[in-house]
Formats: structure tokens, sequence, C-alpha cells
């Protein structure tokens, strides 16, 4: 159950990968929709933490274009639910997610990344 | 028998029986989600707002319902496979990763409004192969050290674990407070054999001094009475959660409906309905 809320938020973090390690590229990925409840107050707090372009890239890559380049001034509740939509409601369930830098491979299965480093890849 | 983390790996250890069986045991039930209350009440989050939070070591999601149940968003890590699989049949909201918490997190800077963990890193405690990057002290330095990162300033972290001794408790706060937090030790019912709990409440940023460490709940050695003055304090915090004018994330029917789904669904131990269903609890220092 990754998704881009989590996924917006994650860093690659195997030994010595301190730069351009963000964020992971999503690969043959398999995508399922499930209903959250929709909590404004919450999104509105969220806004602040996200990369707003990586953001609306990976949603891109998961098929979603409903996200405007930049987050509007006026967050009024049409947009928010598109963001709830693609924040909370889109579940990548298998594929995995690949470090730009060192191109380390995040296994997606079940639901679950499989973030298990390797004892050389331990920092 | 000793202890679990002397027997066998965490990923071994909890293996497809041993997860079912911790899971639908409802003792265990019960003394997981008391202390994820009372994690949560040390955590001193804003009363009225979901938070993101990080559930170190959520195993099958005992925690993570009353996550969910609070209107909390939150993401769980654990290594053991077999608890995951449990948490997915469980259904909980939560998104999870299998991750090894000694590896430490890739999470990036302020990312989360705190975190809390419930009977995990004593397992960090002990060494798993020869190789240098598992020795306890290194381990439990990355951990401590991105776990501060991935925090917010200001923000709290809240670990309650099983140490066997002093020397480990010290070891446990020297590590985190060299990562950058402050905070200690809050022990709960510490006369009490049975019912002493032991939590690690960090702090991040707050200005230092200015964040007390919360104290330790006190009770009359009897164990009995422990568990009637926890409800009593419940009882209490329900009071004013009437009178004040708290408005609940997720009401009671909405968990109510939740439940029902589940049920039909054909899912067993949904937790029973009871007056404290939905209820949010106050925070008490
Ligand atoms: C007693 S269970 C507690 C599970 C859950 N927190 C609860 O309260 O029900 C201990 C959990 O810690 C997990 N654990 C132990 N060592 C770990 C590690 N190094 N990284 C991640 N999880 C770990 C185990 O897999 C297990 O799920
Ligand atoms: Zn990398």
């Amino acid at each position: 159950m990754v998704r881009l809320i989590t996924h917006n938020l994650l860093a690659c973090h195997a030994k010595g990968c301190t730069s351009n390690n963000f964020p992971l590229q999503f690969k043959d990925v398999q995508v399922e929709l499930r209903e959250a409840e929709f909590n404004p107050d919450f999104l509105r707090g969220f806004i602040p933490r996200l990369e707003w372009g990586a953001l609306v890239d990976a949603a891109r890559q998961l098929g979603d274009t409903s996200l405007p380049a930049e987050p509007p001034e006026m967050l009024d509740v049409e947009f928010l639910q598109k963001l709830h939509h693609v924040l909370l409601e889109v579940h990548v369930e298998e594929g995995a997610m690949i470090c730009p830098n060192c191109n380390h491979v995040y296994p997606i299965s079940n639901g679950i990344p499989n973030m298990l480093l390797a004892e050389h890849e331990i920092g | 028998m000793s202890r679990p983390e002397l027997q066998a790996p965490p990923e071994i250890y909890y293996g497809d029986i041993e997860a079912k069986k911790y899971t639908n045991n409802s003792r265990i039930q019960q003394i997981q989600a008391d202390m994820t209350y009372r994690a949560l009440e040390l955590l001193n989050l804003p009363s009225d707002q979901s938070a993101f939070l990080l559930d170190v070591g959520c195993g099958s999601g005992l925690s993570g319902e009353i996550l969910d149940e609070q209107g909390h968003v939150w993401v769980g890590v654990d290594v053991a496979p077999s608890m995951l699989e449990v948490a997915l049949d469980r259904e909980v909201e939560g998104d999870l990763f299998l991750q090894d918490i000694g590896q430490g997190f890739g999470f990036r800077p302020g990312s989360f409004d705190g975190a809390i963990s419930v009977s995990v890193i004593q397992w960090l405690l002990n060494a798993e192969t020869s190789h240098p990057t598992s020795s306890p002290p290194h381990r439990l330095t990355r951990f401590f050290t991105t776990l501060h990162a991935a925090l917010r300033n200001p923000s709290r972290a809240v670990l309650q674990f099983y140490p066997t001794s002093d020397d480990q408790i010290q070891l446990i706060t020297s590590i985190a407070q060299k990562a950058g937090f402050g905070g200690g030790v809050v022990v709960d019912y510490p006369n009490s054999n049975k019912a002493r709990k032991v939590f690690l409440c960090l702090f991040v940023g707050g200005g230092g001094s200015t964040q007390q460490i919360p104290k330790g709940l006190e009770a009359e050695e009897d164990v009995g009475q422990v568990h009637a003055r926890f409800e009593a304090s419940r009882q209490r915090q329900r009071k004013r959660d009437k009178n004040g004018k708290r408005k609940s994330i997720k009401d009671k029917d909405w968990i109510l409906r939740k439940k029902e789904l589940y049920r039909r669904r054909g899912k067993e131990d949904v937790p029973r309905d009871s007056k404290y269903t939905g209820r949010k609890r106050k925070t008490v220092f």
C-alpha cells in the first residue's frame, strides 16, 4: 500500500546515496483505487510538506494528470478533493521504486515495498 | 521461557504461526492497545487534528487500528513479513513497509508529526551477525539519527520497550541524546512487577528545557487496582471530552460502519464495540 503521500516523503537510504536520491521512480506498477475518508484540514496542513513537482510527476507515472503544475493559491474543495484522491486513494500494489542516483531497486509486492538493504549498502 | 528477542531474529520469531497467535491473543490485544493509548497521550499532539505518524515496528497493526480509529494517517514499518501480512488481512489503513529499523530510514527531513513504537526496540539490543554494521550501538545510532531527521520540529517520539537492565536503558537513552533528541524515560507503575511499563519519551526541538519529561503513572502494588486506576483515568478524560468541544475526526458511526463492513467480509477479531469506541482521549500530564 504505497500511496503517493508516503512516496513523496521517501528518499533512497542506501549507503553513500545522499544527493539526487529523491524521488524514487516507479517501474512496472499495478495500481488499485480505494476510497478513503476526505479530511480537508489534514490536507491543507500537509501541503507545505510536499515536494509538489515530485508529486505531479509521480501521479503522471501512475496515470493521473489531475493536478496543476503549481499548487493553487486558493485551496478550494474541488482542488482538495483531487489532491485527496492522488495522495490517499491511489495504492501501488506491485512493481518497484528505483533510486535515480544509485539505481537501487526497492521491489513492491502485495502493496508492501521492500526497503531492506544488503550488508554492504548499510551506512 | 526466555524472552522472544533472545530466541531468534524477529522475522523468524514472528513467522506465520506466531504472527497469527500473537495477533489473535486477546490479552496481548488489550495490553498493546493500552500501551498505544498511553503512547498517544505522551505524544501530546494537538487535540483535534489528524496527524501524520510513523509506527516503528508496527507488526500486525494492533496499534495501527487505534491510529485509524483516532483519525490519524500513518506509515508502519516492520521487519517481519508474516506480521505485515496479518496487518494486510486486517485491512489497516496505514502504508506498510518491510524495513529493518536498525538499517535506518530514508524519509525526508520533517516528514512526520510524531512517532510511536510499542514493544519493539529491545530487539535492537541483540546483534544478529558479527558484521560491524550489526552491532547494537551501530544499529541504535542509525535508527535514532534517521528517526530524528524524519520528525518535524517540534515533535515527539514515544517508544515503549522492555529493557532487561538499567544499563540497557542507559545505552538507549544516551544514543538517542547523541542523535539530537531531548527527553528521557517515563516509567508507569514503577512498583508493580506486572504493570510496570517503560516509555522512552523523546523530543525534537521545542527549545530544549521548555519541554518537561512527563510523569509516570503511579499505582498501588496490586495489579487489579492498577487496571482500575487506568480505567478511572480514562473515565475522567471521557468526561472532559464530553464537556469540551472537540470534534471527533472519525466519529463513532463511521467506526461502527467500518467494523460492520469488516465483519461482513468475514474478518475475525474485529475489536468489539464498547463505550470507548470512537472516543478521543485527551492528554493528561
Ligand atoms: C512484540 S511485537 C510488537 C508489534 C506491534 N508494535 C504491537 O504492539 O503489536 C515486536 C515487533 O517488532 C518487530 N521488530 C523487531 N525488530 C525489528 C527491526 N529491527 N526492524 C523492524 N521491526 C522489528 C517485530 O517484527 C515485531 O513485529
Ligand atoms: Zn540510492
